[in-house]
């Protein structure tokens, strides 16, 4: 310190005069200044940093012990009407590597890697040779399996956490349900079609994390995740398991190339079921084909053939252009229009019009739809769905084909009326077949669990026309009719089959597809049933012998299932109703 | 003047204290509360794979080869009785 000299009255040795210091005076004061400029400069930075640069310093600060985590959301499960699980995801860990830092492992280590992750010790280190910042070395690890790679402390291998989807039901819901992609999006079924309220959204906080990483505090705005909304659907998994079996059943024993079955709930217009066969395996889908994939009952159209009769007399009816026992000329099995001829499959002769959709005459149903204009054909068909999307926001909905009515030439009329010429998809068909179960009204259907089932939907014929069309087709199921084999025991049933022709290059070929649909239990009608067989190629092509039984056994479990009364008369049942010898 | 000024110098430092140990206790319980909320969870997770489990053993299919082969059930007819008597037969599948 300078010390200056001052008079005081105790004598001190510093003021000793011999060791007074004769200093100029303005040194003292450059120290001074020299000191206060220092300090001068001090709180300048410390106003700079703590003012002007404070809000980069308190975020470099933050940085150190503040984390903004995000908070994963699963995705909605898919469960059936009760409540039976059809798709979940569940936590799976992905295992990533920087192959720089990975590089370090020791050939132990590496051997154990291979070995926990199931792969050829030569495919993991091809996957660390590359010069990349980041690569996958497996997705969708098992957690027990990550939590072993994890106790190994190998160098530069990370895990991260991810969701995988499971389809514990199989291949039986696969068309139905769909399926989703690696990174858990709807890529098929009601996985895409519902995708949006499936979807989890994650959420984020940010949090102060301590030395040992553990979380100590929560700051700043907290956005809870939100879990993607189950799907309820219509489906019931029993009937549609019985749908499955039976109808994998039927293509086999056909030799057929492909089939479709639909079971409609008919006062709800929910669907119960809905099947393909050939099928996949959600759960693996390598070696995946077009074939397995598509959804033949909502994606595919065909000509219905015979199954579209019904409609055709139902408007006759309607419009009182004949009665249920008027007598129309059917021999001798052919007729020719303009320079076309059709025929019938086996020749009538003179047939009621029930008798005419009981045995399935060509000629006959011709011979009805000639006493309209085209145009009123046209807008019954349109009227109950044909031509048009079915509505159910299902991926790949297709409408058919129904062409205008300017331009149909008589002969088109014709076979339109029974079914040629026309092509529509099997959810379309049993929808349209809801108008006879219900009293004359076409409801929308439903993917989805309803609580309340439609009231009324747009009436397309009277409840007198309805009952007078299922009474005809109770009759085409006995023994005189085409289709004996699709009655079930102890039930009264009723059902139209259908043979058509395919369509190969406009040219129609002899492949087949055989069809039936029919409803169940007449006296109160609950379920439409449709079955479609796609080229059958056994013994039997007929819709009757091919697609009759199958709606036969689907018909009798889900009526079983659903715990209806059976109301035919006992003795009809156990008389010449061969012995059920069927699956659950 | 003195004494009170040591007096709230003391109080003070009480408080900065208590302030202290209040804050390591709310960071305490909420490490606790965090790792409840981590294990709920775990439990979650858990749950969600126990429960497909499960519907990978109820599996339609194979319900139905356990009661058919195995517990040797039929199928009633439509009124409710077994269409043949359960005679014991081995692996017999409708």
């Amino acid at each position: 310190m300078v010390v200056r000299r001052r008079g005081h009255a105790a004598h001190r040795y510093a003021e000793s005069p011999v060791l007074q210091l004769a200093l100029q005076g303005w040194r003292s004061r450059l120290v001074g200044l020299t000191l206060m400029a220092a300090f001068g400069l001090l709180a300048g930075r410390s106003f700079y940093l703590q003012i002007l640069d404070t809000d980069f310093l308190q975020g470099k600060g933050e940085s150190r012990y503040r984390r903004d985590i995000e908070v994963s959301a699963s995705r909605g499960k898919i469960v059936d009407r009760n409540g039976d699980l059809l798709a979940v995801s569940t936590p799976m860990k992905s295992i990533w590597a920087i192959p720089v830092d990975a590089r370090q492992m020791g050939l132990e280590q590496r051997q154990k890697l291979a070995g926990l992750l199931e792969m050829p010790s030569r495919e993991l280190d091809s996957r660390l040779a590359g010069d990349k910042g980041f690569t996958f070395l497996k997705r969708q690890v098992p957690p027990e399996v990550a939590e072993r790679v994890d106790a190994l402390k190998l160098p530069g291998v990370h895990q991260e956490k991810e969701y995988r989807r499971f389809y514990p039901s199989g291949d039986m819901t696969a068309h139905m349900v769909g399926f989703t992609g690696v990174d858990d999006k709807g890529l098929e079924g009601v996985e895409l079609a519902f995708q949006r309220s499936l979807e989890g959204r994650p959420g984020s906080r940010s949090v102060i994390k301590d030395r040992r990483g553990r979380i100590v505090e929560d700051v700043g705005a907290l956005k809870p995740p939100q879990d993607g909304r189950d799907v309820h659907l219509a489906l019931d998994s029993k009937i549609q398991y019985l749908a499955y079996s039976h109808l994998k059943a039927a293509v086999i024993e056909n030799n057929a190339r492909a089939g479709g079955a639909i079971v409609l709930d008919a006062r709800s217009g929910e669907v119960l079921a809905l099947v393909n066969f050939p099928t996949y395996n959600p759960n693996n889908r390598e070696r995946l084909s077009g074939a397995q994939l598509r959804n033949r009952a909502i994606t595919d159209t065909f000509e219905p053939g015979s199954i579209l009769k019904p409609f055709t007399a139902a408007l006759a009816l309607e419009r009182g252009k004949v009665r249920f026992d008027t007598v129309i000329d059917c021999a001798p099995g052919r007729m020719t229009i303009g320079n076309a001829t059709i025929s019938d499959a086996h020749p009538h002769g003179a047939l009621t019009v029930a008798q005419v959709i009981q045995k399935s005459s060509n000629v006959g149903t011709a011979k009805i739809a000639f006493h309209f204009a085209p145009r009123e054909m046209w807008e019954m068909y349109d009227a109950v769905g044909f031509g048009q999307q079915p509505g159910l926001g299902f991926p790949g909905e297709v409408g058919g084909r129904l062409r205008p009515w300017k331009s149909w030439r008589p002969i088109e009329q014709a076979t339109m009326s029974y079914g040629h010429g026309i092509s529509v998809s099997l959810i379309q068909i049993a929808r349209a077949y809801t108008v006879f179960a219900r009293d004359g009204d076409l409801i929308p259907l439903s993917l989805v669990r309803l609580d309340e089932a439609p009231v009324k939907g747009a009436q397309v014929f009277s409840p007198e026309t309805a009952r007078e069309i299922r009474a005809m087709l109770e009759m085409a199921v006995q023994p005189e009719g085409t289709a004996p084999k699709a009655r079930v025991a102890g039930y009264r049933v009723g059902g139209k089959t259908g043979t058509a022709y395919k369509l190969e290059n406009g040219v129609y070929a002899r492949k087949y597809v055989a069809s039936f649909v029919g409803l169940a239990p007449l006296s109160d009608p609950r379920l439409v049933v449709a079955v479609m067989i796609d080229e059958p190629s056994g013994t039997a092509h007929y819709g009757g012998d091919v697609a009759g039984p199958a709606f036969s056994r689907i018909a009798a479990g889900a009526l079983r299932t659903l715990g209806i009364k059976p109301d035919a008369p006992v003795q009809m049942a156990q008389g010449n109703v061969p012995a059920e010898k069927e699956r659950l | 003047m003195l004494r009170i000024n040591l007096f709230l110098l003391l109080v003070l430092v009480v408080c900065a204290l208590l302030g202290v140990t209040a804050q390591h206790r709310a960071r305490k319980l909420f490490q606790d509360l965090e790792s409840e909320q981590e294990r709920a969870r775990q439990l979650d997770v858990e749950f969600g794979q126990l429960q497909l489990e499960m519907s990978t053993w109820a599996t339609h299919p194979r319900v139905e080869q356990i009661a058919r082969e195995k517990l040797r059930m039929r199928q009633p007819d439509a009124y409710g009785k077994a269409a043949e008597p359960a005679a014991p037969s081995r692996g017999r599948r409708g």
